[in-house]
C-alpha cells in the first residue's frame, strides 16, 4: 500500500464518497472535451434529462478529425464536418468554452492545455482520450476515461473509480546527446513490457527526470498507457513552475506564491512508500526504435531486430505476428530499414522542443527522393511560434510539408494516413497492426529527430551519425 | 444481432462462445479508427474487427472467429493477455456488445477497456491461464457448446461440468445490484461533491 505520494494526496483531496460497491467517488478537476468521445456523452445526459453540472471545468477543442492541408468549412468529409459541428452545437448549447479552428488556442488536447496553463500540479484531469497520461508530467493524476465516463463527468464532475497501486521508476544517469525523451520511453516499455503498468500509476522520477524539460516529461507521462498505465505523473518542481508562471489559465499575482508553496507540498514525500520500484538506467540508451506492432517491441537503433529464441517465451507468438506484420526478418539490422512515409507531430512529440529537435536534423538537408515527409505542429500556438522561428521555412526548404495543427497520422481519422503495405517513420505512439489508417500499413516508432533522419536518409538512421556530420 | 443491450441486474449469462487467441489485442483492432466518425454507436456492430476480418477471409485459413457461421449469436469472447489495451474508445466494447458479446473471459485485461465494459453492464471475467486455454478449445470443438455464467455463484459452466472463477467482490455487487449503472449514485451524492469542491484550492484561490 502506497502512502505519502502525490497520487495518494490528490487522491485525498479529491475523495467525494466512498460508494457501495467499494470504489471511490472522485472529483474531476479538469474536464477535457473532443469532437471523436463526446457526442453520444452529450447525448446521454440530455436523454437522462440532465445539464453539464459544471461547464466551467469542463474544456474543448477539435483535433482528431480536423484536415491538417486545408481546415476551410465545411470540410470536405461530411462525417468529420458532422462532428465538428455536434460538438459546437453541444459546447454552445451547455456554456462549455470551446478552443476551435484559428481561435489561436486550437490544437490536439493533450498540447493545448498545458501550453494554455489549464493543466496544473494537484488537480484530477480526465479525458475521453487515453494519452490524458500526459498531464501527469505536471503532477496531476491524469487519465483516459471512456464515454460513458465523459457522460458522468458532464453530469456530476466526478467518476466513481478504484484507487491504484503506485510504482516509482526511478531513473538515474543522463541522456546522452542524440537521445531524447521519446527513447527513453520506449526502453522503459521495452524494459517493462505492455502489461506491467495495469493496476498502477507510474511516478517517473530520479536523476534523468528531474533534468528533462516539461515538453519531455509531457513525452514520458503520454506514453505511460503503452506501458498499461492509465495513470503517469512526475512530482511538481522548479522546471514546473517556470512553465507554469505567466501561462494564461495560471494563478497571477499574489496566488502565484501561494499556489508554488501548495503545488511544492503535493511531491511525494523523502519516506514515500511505493508498491513498487523500477531502476532504470538513461545512460546506456540508445536512440530507440520499434520494430514490432506493439510499443513494447523496439530496440536501440544500432541492434538487430531479435531472434525467436532470444524473445521470452510467452512473447514469442506476438514476435511472430509481428515478423509477418511488418515483414521484417529476424537477426537482421533495424538501421538501413527503407520508409515511405515519415510522420512528425502527435500529443506524444509535436510540440515546439521536438519541432526543434527535428529541424536540427533536416536543416540544410534534404528528403529523400520517393518519400513524403510531413509536420504537423501539436497546437496552433506551437505552428505560431514554429513560424517565428523560421521552422516551417526550414522544413519547406527540406522538402517536408508544413502543415495544419491536429492528430493526423497518429490514428488517421483525418484525410492522412498510409496506404497499403506502406512503412511510415512516425513520431507517434502508437505502431498496431491498422493504426496508421491502412489495414496492412507498418508503424517504425522513434523520436522526432530520428523521424527527420529518416526522411533525410530514406531509411531508419541513428540520428547521432547526422549530427555529428552536420549537413 | 441481439438489440436488448443489458439493463437492471445482471446474474446469468448463457449462450456460445467465439474464441480470440492472441496477447495485447487492443482497440484499434477491435474497431478501427475510421469507424469513429460518427455521433452515435448505432452501427458499429458490423464493423468490428474489420480489417483483422477481412485480411482473415481473404486467406486459405477460413473465416475469422466472428465470421464463422456456428458462431453467429455468440454471447462470450474467450481471449487472452491484456486484451483491451490501447485507445479508450468507447467504440470498441460498443462494437462488441452490438455484435451480441455480453462477457469477456480472459488471462487479463486493460484498465479503461475493463471500465468501459463496467460501464456497459458486460463482465469482464480475469481468469488463469489453464482455464481460458480449457475453456477456449471446449469452446472450439465441434459440438460448439453453450455456456453459463453466473455470476452469484461466481462459476461458468458447460456441458455438465463446472468451473469457479473469481470476482471482485464489488464488482460482482454491482452486476447483481444493477448498480454497474453508476451515474445515478453520483448525482445522489451532491452534498458530499460540493463540499470537495469547496476545499480545492485550485478551484477556490484557497491556496495554503
Amino acid at each position: 500500500m502506497s502512502a505519502g505520494t502525490l497520487y495518494d494526496k490528490v487522491w485525498q483531496l479529491h475523495r467525494v464518497a466512498e460508494l457501495a460497491d467499494g470504489a471511490t467517488q472522485l472529483f474531476i478537476g479538469l474536464h477535457l472535451i473532443h469532437e471523436v468521445t463526446s457526442p453520444q456523452a452529450f447525448a446521454a445526459i440530455r436523454e437522462l434529462g440532465l445539464g453539464v453540472r459544471h461547464p466551467e471545468l469542463t474544456v474543448a477543442t477539435v483535433d482528431h478529425i480536423v484536415p491538417t492541408s486545408s481546415q476551410a468549412r465545411p470540410f470536405s468529409d461530411p462525417l468529420a464536418e458532422a462532428m465538428l459541428a455536434t460538438l459546437e452545437r453541444n459546447c454552445s448549447e451547455n456554456g462549455i468554452t470551446l478552443h476551435g479552428l484559428g481561435s489561436g488556442r486550437q490544437g490536439i488536447v493533450h498540447v493545448i492545455a498545458p501550453e494554455l496553463g489549464l493543466t496544473q500540479p494537484g488537480m484530477t484531469v480526465a479525458c475521453g482520450d487515453s494519452h490524458t497520461s500526459t498531464h501527469g508530467a505536471f503532477g496531476a493524476i491524469a487519465f483516459g476515461i471512456g464515454t460513458s465516463q465523459v457522460r458522468d463527468v458532464l453530469a456530476c464532475q466526478s467518476l466513481a473509480m478504484a484507487k491504484l497501486k503506485v510504482r516509482r521508476i526511478w531513473v538515474d544517469g543522463a541522456l546522452q546527446p542524440g537521445v531524447y525523451a521519446k527513447d527513453l520511453v520506449l526502453h522503459i516499455i521495452r524494459q517493462m513490457g505492455v502489461q506491467k503498468g495495469v493496476g498502477y500509476a507510474h511516478e517517473f522520477a530520479g536523476p534523468a527526470i528531474a533534468a528533462l524539460c516539461m515538453e519531455e516529461r509531457m513525452t514520458i507521462c503520454n506514453m505511460a498507457i503503452e506501458g498499461g498505465a492509465r495513470c503517469g505523473y512526475v512530482n511538481p518542481d522548479a522546471t514546473t513552475f517556470s512553465y507554469l508562471k505567466n501561462r494564461e489559465y495560471a494563478p497571477k499575482g499574489e496566488a502565484w506564491g501561494k499556489a508554488v508553496a501548495w503545488w511544492s507540498a503535493l511531491a511525494s514525500s523523502s519516506d514515500a512508500v511505493f508498491d513498487d520500484e523500477v531502476l532504470i538506467d538513461a545512460s546506456r540508451i540508445a536512440p530507440t526504435v520499434t520494430w514490432g506492432i506493439t510499443p513494447g517491441q523496439g530496440i536501440g537503433v544500432d541492434e538487430m531486430i531479435p531472434q525467436l529464441d532470444q524473445i521470452a517465451r510467452a512473447e514469442r507468438p506476438l514476435a511472430e505476428e509481428a515478423y509477418r506484420y511488418m515483414d521484417l526478418k529476424p537477426g537482421s539490422a533495424i538501421a538501413g530499414v527503407a520508409v515511405d512515409v515519415c510522420f512528425i507531430g502527435s500529443c506524444t512529440n509535436g510540440r515546439i522542443s521536438d519541432l526543434r529537435a527535428a529541424a536540427a536534423v533536416a536543416k540544410g538537408g534534404k528528403v529523400a527522393a520517393g518519400i513524403k515527409a510531413f509536420v504537423v505542429p501539436g497546437s496552433e500556438q506551437v505552428a505560431k511560434e514554429a513560424e517565428a522561428e523560421g521552422l516551417d521555412q526550414l522544413f519547406r526548404a527540406a522538402g517536408f510539408e508544413w502543415r495544419e495543427p491536429g492528430c493526423s497520422m497518429c490514428l488517421a481519422m483525418n484525410p492522412d494516413r498510409l496506404e497499403g503495405r506502406e512503412i511510415s517513420a512516425s513520431s507517434s505512439n502508437r505502431n498496431f497492426k491498422g493504426r496508421q489508417g491502412s489495414a496492412t500499413g507498418r508503424t517504425l516508432l522513434m523520436s522526432p529527430a530520428m523521424v527527420a533522419a529518416a526522411a533525410i536518409t530514406g531509411c531508419v538512421s541513428d540520428v547521432r551519425k547526422l549530427l555529428n556530420n552536420p549537413n | 444481432m441481439d438489440n436488448i443491450f443489458p439493463s437492471g441486474a445482471i446474474t446469468k449469462i448463457s449462450g456460445k462462445a467465439v474464441v480470440l487467441s492472441g496477447n495485447d489485442i487492443d482497440t484499434d483492432r477491435i474497431i478501427p479508427a475510421r469507424f469513429l466518425k460518427c455521433v452515435s454507436f448505432d452501427g458499429l456492430g458490423a464493423q468490428v474487427f474489420a480489417d483483422d476480418r477481412k485480411e482473415l477471409n481473404k486467406g486459405a485459413a477460413g473465416f475469422h472467429p466472428f465470421d464463422q457461421p456456428e458462431k453467429q449469436g455468440a454471447k462470450f469472447l474467450f481471449t487472452n493477455q491484456n486484451f483491451g489495451c490501447g485507445s479508450s474508445r468507447e467504440h470498441a466494447p460498443q462494437a462488441l456488445m452490438r455484435w451480441g458479446i455480453r462477457a469477456v473471459l480472459a488471462e487479463s485485461f486493460a484498465e479503461i477497456f475493463f471500465g468501459n465494459c463496467l460501464a456497459l453492464g458486460i463482465p469482464c471475467v480475469q481468469v488463469e491461464q489453464a482455464l481460458i486455454l480449457e475453456l477456449q478449445a471446449l469452446a472450439n470443438e465441434a459440438t460448439n457448446p453453450n455456456f453459463v455464467l453466473d455470476l452469484a455463484s461466481s462459476s461458468i459452466s458447460s456441458e455438465g461440468c463446472s468451473w469457479a472463477i473469481e470476482l471482485e467482490k464489488g464488482i460482482q455487487q454491482m452486476f447483481l445490484s444493477g448498480r454497474w449503472d453508476g451515474t445515478a449514485q453520483l448525482i445522489a451524492n451532491n452534498e458530499a461533491l460540493n463540499k470537495t469542491a469547496a476545499a480545492l484550492p485550485y478551484l477556490n484561490n484557497l491556496w495554503a
